[in-house]
This record gives C-alpha cells, sequence and structure tokens, in this order.
C-alpha cells in the first residue's frame, strides 16, 4: 500500500431502495471531493425493496477506503464490497454508438463491428447504430476506432460489476 | 389467524397524524420540545395544546430551537427533539443541524412540509427541505404515507442515538398531519441496514493492551466520543487511566471525560491546548485515543503529527478511522465497551509495564508543566479575561453547586476551555467542529430546562452573544435563571488576533462598534444586568451574578488587545508552539502553507 499511488476501484453498493437514496450517494461523492467515473443504478430483487449500485471511482488506498466507510454508514446502505479488492470480478457495459458516413467508410465500419461483436441495431443509407457490451477499455477502443469514420453519437450505461465465482454479494 | 398474530387494536385504531407522533415521541421518552409554529405544523401545536406529557419550549429562533435541544441533549445523554415549520422554520434551523453533525449531538427535528399534493409546486413556504438538509443531517426523511408516520419517527430516533449520534429531520406533509394514521410501537427486531458495531474485536484489544504495555512514552488522548457513550465510559476512562499511570489528555469536545483535578490529566491539546499534552502527543510512542477524530484544530500540520508514535484509534465511526491519520490498531466499538474490554486485558496480560521508563517519562512532562503555558499577571485596573474566566470558576466552585458551561465561539471560548476545570462529563458544551458563534445561550437555555436547580453559564464574547440575543426572551417566559458572562474586549476577538498574527495587524472589520448596552439590554429583556468595569469589581459582579435567582447579563469589560496562547499557528507541528507574548518574537512566523487553513 502506498500513500500517494492512484487506483481504480469498482464498489458495489447494496441500498434500500427509497426516495433520495441515489441522492445520498452522489451528495457524498461531491460533498467530499471523491471522483466518480460512472455510477449505474437499477432495483435487484424481486420484491424491489434493493437496489445495486456500482460506483466505478479512483484514488489513494486511503482515500477508497474512507469512500467505503463513508458508503457503509449512510442509514440505507445495506452492504459495500470493493470488488477491485475482493478477487476476480466482471466489468460490463453497454453502449449505443451511432456513425455516420457514406461509401468505404461504411464497409470499414461494419467490418470492425463484426470483430468487436458490435450489433447493427438501426440502420440508414446513411448511418449504423451498433449495440456493444464489454468492458470499458474495449467500448473506448471501438469508439476510438469509429472517429475517423464518422462517429456521431455514444451513450453509454457505464460499468455493471460482478465477483466471479459461487458467492454471493 | 392466531392470537399472537391478530393487531392489537391500538395498531387497528385511526388517530389524526399529528397525535400519532406525538404518541411516538412519548414512547421515546420525549419530555421536552423546542419549537416555533407556522402553518404546515399547526395540526402538531393543535394536538400538542390538548395533551400535557410533553412540554414546549417556544424559542424566539428556529436556529436556537436545534442548539437548545443539543444543549439539552448533551447534558443529559438524551436525544433532544425540535419541532419547527416548513420553509424558512427549516431553513432557520439548517445551522443547528450542521452544529449537531460535526459535533455527533442526537437531535430529531420534525419540520413542518407543505401538503404532499403540492410538493414540487413552489407552494408557500415549501423548501425541500430533505433535499436542503441532506448533507446536513445523519438522516432524514419525508413521510408521503400516513402508516409510515409513527415507524418513521421510531426509525429515526434509533438513527439519532445509535452508532455515532447526530441530528435527524423527518418532513411531515401537512395532508399527513391531519389525515387518520395507525399507530404502531417501536420495533423490537434489528434495524433493516443499520447496525454499528459496537462490541469491539478482543484480538484488536489485546494488541492494543500489548502496546501500551511496551511503550515507554504513552499517551491516553480521549475525545467527545467517550461523553457520548454515557457517563459509565467517562467512569472507565478514569479506572483505565489510573491503573496505566499514564498522562491523559482531552480535547475541546472531550473536557469532562477525564477528571481536571486529577494530576494525570496534562490539560486540552490541540491549537490552544497546553504545552505539555502538545508535547506529549509530539513526543509519545504509542498513542491511545479513545473517541476522538483527529481533527485538524488537534493535529496541526498531520505530517509532523506525533511523528515517532505507534497509534490506536478505538471510534464507532469506521469512516473515522484512518480518515487523516494512518493508524496501526484501529478498535470498532462503543467507548465504554472498549474500555472494560481493555481493563480487563490489562489485568490479563501478565507483562509489566516500563516502570523506570515511565518515571522518566512523568518527568519530561513535569518539566513541560513547569513552564505553566497558561499562567499570566492580573495586573493594574483592567481585568485580564483569563482572570475573568479563573474567578469566574473559582467562585462558581465555591458555592458547589452542579454548574453546566456553555460557550460562544471566540477567544472567550478558548479561555473558558484553559481555565474551568470539567470533573464530571456531559457539563460542557461547547460548538467544537462548526464553531457556531450564538450556540451559547440557546445552548444553556436548554442544559437549564433539563437542570432546573443547576447553575447554567454561557461564558460569552460580546459579538458572539447577539448572534442569538433574542432567547433571552425565552429565558424571561420560562424564568430560566440562566447567567450570560460576557467577556466584552470589544472585538471579534479571536479575528483580531488572526489578523495581528497573520495579516500585520491591520484589523479589517473586526472592532465591536456600535455595541448595545448590555446591561440596558438585559433589562429590556425582564433581566438582571450588571457590569464590572475594573478588576476591583470583578468578584461582587461573578457574586452578584450567582445570588440573582434569575437569568442574568454580566457585562466583564476586559482588556482588548489580550491573545489567546498558547497557540499552534495553523499549518505548524505541535512542537512549535507559540507560547505568549515574550516567546512570540523568536517563533517562527506561520508559513504561507499555513495561511491558507482556517
Ligand atoms: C456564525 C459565525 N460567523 C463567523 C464566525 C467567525 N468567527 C470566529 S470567532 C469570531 C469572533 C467572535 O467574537 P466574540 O464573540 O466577541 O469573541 P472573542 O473572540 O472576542 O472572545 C468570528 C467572527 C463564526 N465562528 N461563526
Ligand atoms: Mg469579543
Amino acid at each position: 500500500m502506498s500513500d500517494t499511488h492512484i487506483r481504480n476501484a469498482t464498489i458495489a453498493v447494496l441500498v434500500e431502495n427509497e426516495s433520495g437514496v441515489l441522492a445520498r450517494v452522489i451528495g457524498l461523492f461531491s460533498g467530499r471531493g471523491y471522483n466518480i467515473d460512472s455510477l449505474t443504478v437499477a432495483p435487484v430483487d424481486d420484491t424491489g425493496r434493493l437496489s445495486r449500485i456500482t460506483v466505478v471511482t479512483s484514488g489513494t488506498d486511503m482515500v477508497i477506503e474512507q469512500i467505503k466507510a463513508q458508503l457503509d454508514r449512510l442509514v440505507p446502505v445495506h452492504k459495500v464490497s470493493d470488488l477491485s479488492l475482493e478477487g476476480p470480478h466482471l466489468t460490463r457495459e453497454l453502449a449505443l454508438i451511432k456513425v455516420s458516413g457514406q461509401g468505404d467508410h461504411r464497409v470499414e465500419a461494419l467490418r470492425l463491428a463484426d470483430a468487436f461483436r458490435a450489433r447493427v441495431v438501426d440502420a440508414t443509407t446513411e448511418s449504423f447504430i451498433f449495440e456493444m457490451t464489454g468492458n470499458a477499455e474495449k467500448i473506448d477502443a471501438f469508439c476510438a476506432l469509429m472517429k475517423p469514420l464518422g462517429l456521431a453519437e455514444v451513450c453509454r450505461t457505464g460499468a455493471v460489476a460482478m465477483a466471479r465465482g459461487a458467492r454471493g454479494i | 389467524m392466531s392470537a399472537t398474530t391478530a393487531p392489537s387494536p391500538a395498531t387497528t385504531e385511526l388517530r389524526p397524524g399529528a397525535e400519532v407522533v406525538l404518541r411516538a415521541l412519548k414512547e421515546q421518552g420525549v419530555e421536552v420540545i423546542f419549537g416555533y409554529p407556522g402553518g404546515a405544523v399547526l395540526p402538531i401545536y393543535d394536538a400538542l395544546f390538548q395533551q400535557n406529557a410533553i412540554r414546549h419550549i417556544l424559542v424566539r429562533h428556529e436556529q436556537a430551537a436545534v442548539h437548545a435541544a443539543e444543549g439539552y441533549a448533551r447534558s443529559t445523554g438524551k436525544v433532544g427533539c425540535v419541532l419547527v415549520t416548513s420553509g424558512p422554520g427549516a431553513t432557520n434551523a439548517v445551522t443547528g443541524l450542521v452544529d449537531a453533525l460535526m459535533d455527533s449531538i442526537p437531535i430529531v427535528c420534525l419540520t413542518g412540509q407543505v401538503p404532499t399534493h403540492l410538493i414540487g409546486n413552489d407552494a408557500f413556504q415549501e423548501a425541500d427541505t430533505t433535499g436542503i438538509t441532506r448533507p446536513a443531517t445523519k438522516h432524514n426523511y419525508l413521510v408521503k404515507r400516513s402508516e409510515d408516520l409513527a415507524a418513521t419517527v421510531h426509525d429515526a430516533f434509533y438513527v439519532a442515538r445509535s452508532g455515532r449520534p447526530g441530528p435527524v429531520v423527518i418532513d411531515l406533509p401537512k395532508d399527513i398531519l391531519i389525515k387518520p394514521a395507525p399507530y404502531s410501537d417501536a420495533p423490537t427486531a434489528p434495524h433493516r441496514s443499520y447496525r454499528p458495531v459496537t462490541q469491539p474485536d478482543m484480538e484488536q484489544i489485546k494488541r492494543a493492551v500489548a502496546l501500551l504495555k511496551a511503550s515507554k512514552k504513552p499517551i491516553i488522548y480521549a475525545g467527545g466520543g467517550v461523553i457520548n457513550a454515557g457517563p459509565e465510559a467517562s467512569a472507565l476512562l478514569g479506572e483505565f487511566v489510573r491503573m496505566t499511570g499514564f498522562p491523559c489528555t482531552n480535547t475541546l469536545m472531550g473536557l469532562g471525560a477525564f477528571p481536571a483535578s486529577d494530576p494525570l490529566f496534562v490539560g486540552m491539546l490541540g491549537m490552544h491546548g497546553t504545552y505539555e499534552a502538545n508535547l506529549c502527543m509530539f513526543h509519545a510512542d504509542v498513542m491511545l485515543n479513545m473517541g476522538a477524530r483527529f481533527d485538524d484544530r488537534v493535529t496541526g500540520r498531520l505530517d509532523a503529527f506525533a511523528p515517532n508514535s505507534k497509534k490506536i484509534h478505538a471510534d464507532i465511526d469506521p469512516s473515522s478511522i484512518n480518515k487523516n491519520v494512518k493508524v496501526d490498531v484501529p478498535i470498532l466499538g462503543d467507548a465504554a465497551a472498549i474500555l472494560r474490554a481493555m481493563i480487563a486485558a490489562w489485568k490479563d496480560d501478565t507483562t509489566a509495564p516500563q516502570k523506570e521508563a515511565l518515571a522518566g517519562w512523568w518527568r519530561e512532562i513535569d518539566a513541560w508543566r513547569s513552564i505553566r503555558c497558561l499562567a499570566y499577571k492580573q495586573e493594574g485596573k483592567i481585568i485580564k479575561p483569563q482572570h475573568a474566566v479563573k474567578r469566574l470558576f473559582e467562585i462558581t466552585n465555591e458555592t458547589g453547586r452542579d454548574t453546566y458551561i456553555s460557550t460562544e465561539v471566540g477567544q472567550h471560548q478558548m479561555w473558558a476551555a484553559q481555565y474551568i476545570g470539567f470533573e464530571k462529563p456531559n457539563r460542557w458544551l461547547t460548538s467544537g467542529g462548526l464553531g457556531t458563534m450564538g450556540y451559547g445561550l440557546p445552548a444553556a437555555m436548554g442544559a437549564q430546562i433539563a437542570h432546573p436547580d443547576a447553575l447554567c453559564i454561557d461564558v460569552a464574547g460580546e459579538a458572539s452573544i447577539l448572534m442569538n440575543i433574542q432567547e433571552m426572551s425565552t429565558l424571561a417566559q420560562y424564568r430560566l435563571p440562566v447567567k450570560v458572562f460576557i467577556l466584552n474586549n470589544e472585538y471579534m476577538g479571536m479575528v483580531r488576533q488572526w489578523q495581528e498574527l497573520l495579516h500585520g495587524g491591520r484589523y479589517s472589520e473586526s472592532y465591536s462598534e456600535a455595541l448595545p448596552d448590555f446591561v440596558k439590554l438585559a433589562e429590556a429583556f425582564h433581566a438582571r444586568g450588571m457590569r464590572a468595569e475594573t478588576a476591583d469589581q470583578l468578584d461582587d459582579v461573578i457574586h452578584a451574578m450567582l445570588a440573582h435567582d434569575g437569568p442574568v447579563i454580566a457585562d466583564i469589560c476586559v482588556a482588548k488587545d489580550e491573545n489567546c496562547f498558547p497557540m499552534i499557528p495553523s499549518g505548524a507541528p505541535h512542537n512549535e508552539m507559540i507560547l505568549g507574548p515574550n516567546q512570540e518574537q523568536n517563533a517562527r512566523a506561520v508559513t504561507d502553507e499555513g495561511k491558507v487553513l482556517v
């Protein structure tokens, strides 16, 4: 552990699904000056009482420990889990990527999409929308390749993540 | 349906929401509410009118309602309760809420809200109270369904008092207060999501005791957490300190956790703490922090804070651990439970303490003590503020009465902390974390409500007292014999001191111009006013103030240019204290880095 090394952390937070809970979490990050690289949230149990928030953040070990402790003491928070520390985990993100162009650019975009396993979900004579899931790096890489081919619009969900193996959160 | 699952009649009977709220408060042990009425809370005021179990104290400003509840809470260990209306009532309460949040004081504040169907419409006296108070509270609620009313009140009290205590807001739309609602008792099942750890890990306790036994230069540093854990925790702290023979220092919030008169007490630490306490911290090889939070007012420059020490940190709040200072042995739990375990572990551990080294450590400490860092010279006619506080302490002591001291914020606050010795917990009420001018008078008022026969004194500055002076009217209404002891230096003294030390003596806007005549002001508020202008009048005024069975303002005209020492300048380490005017010249000037700090 070093005091200055900045690391990324993917933190899963299980919260009571009540009004204001997301504002509490976001307010905690902005109020205390922590980074949010991405944040996703949705209900995750059939009764609708629990939601899961996935936050991707960065900081020194001391800051990340602080973030977890601060999250954990919010009253509606059930559980905080640092996926980056607790062993191997999967991260996925969904992106919609619009590329407009003509001629060779279209062909090239389609070829690359195929290589990246991006699906075409909308097409006109001048554009495609690709749907793609993967980790952030894969989506970043695809978007970078699309740039010279007419990248028009990007929409990303932010990361969802889960620890590998049999154990639940 | 079996008999045990059948709803009891109490839960099926529907009563107006306001009545249900009061019933839940009563079940939570509320005897007093500090409040101020308005349109949105009229149903609660109507219900209050028709009952006798809960007493309402009408303050003159909602900020004061919260401070009064803080004084009540801190002097009793109970949860303080506040009732204010929507919009301006709620926004006026915000300073008090943040004050309670910073100092971990349990408060439940009920705020009125516009009816649910008008929320979001910019209705008259609508404010987004839960939005505004989210970062100002430990937790808050907006009750949108009548059936949630009772359970929310119970939940709020549980949250306010559990773990690290704090303020909680319940926002109550007017229609919810009027509509019939069911009552339910406080739940017996554990809380769904909020269950703070109170019992410490025994392995950590053993590691802590082993470190302390091996220590040659130990220091025990106790804070407000010990006071929040109840009087038993303070008693256990005393037992532990005496069985170890280690020096003990208290933070500003911790004063009273360990008796000031005990020879093992080295005084308060931090920016205006004693020379010996701060040097103990600087030179310690093992530090035990019990329920304090390594606040910047205590640590000074972080990279030079207690540089050679192993640190043990006991706290109920996991987020306090490793926040500012990396520690070697964290212990999570309630201070009383931790101290009980430490005492047992100390007895079980057969290692002998470092007797000889400890004797040497005490010789070092005694040498620091011999500097007498709090000494001052009272010469001539002009009253030294330190002398005024010292005489106040000595004369109140002679009365033998149980005494509660509150303060405003500034030099007078630090002098009160330095010159008044507290033997017991819960007797010292001050705004530590937020440093809120205007705290002291309402806080003393709240303490006086809780302890009608005790002596409740607000040690004030002439500037601070004007921030909640309207509460003199509350004192008159309820015949509360609070004494306001103003150290009148005609300056925002603490501001003036910083301007003298850091800004070339340019006293920008820190002179208290056009002050009221405090004696006449007292009389206008149906209180007794008195004044001491010269040193020979001081004792008489104090005696007269204590003898009067009613509220008093004592205007003590003190030296205008006195500074509060010792002082660790912002951004300096503990061993670079400024001791006083004589040593000032050779002290290092405050660095530019220090200047940006507050
Ligand atoms: C509400 C609020 N506003 C401003 C301050 C900044 N401040 C700290 S001490 C102080 C001066 C207090 O003057 P006085 O009450 O006369 O006390 P003294 O320092 O003279 O003893 C000020 C303005 C504060 N602490 N609280
Ligand atoms: Mg003053």
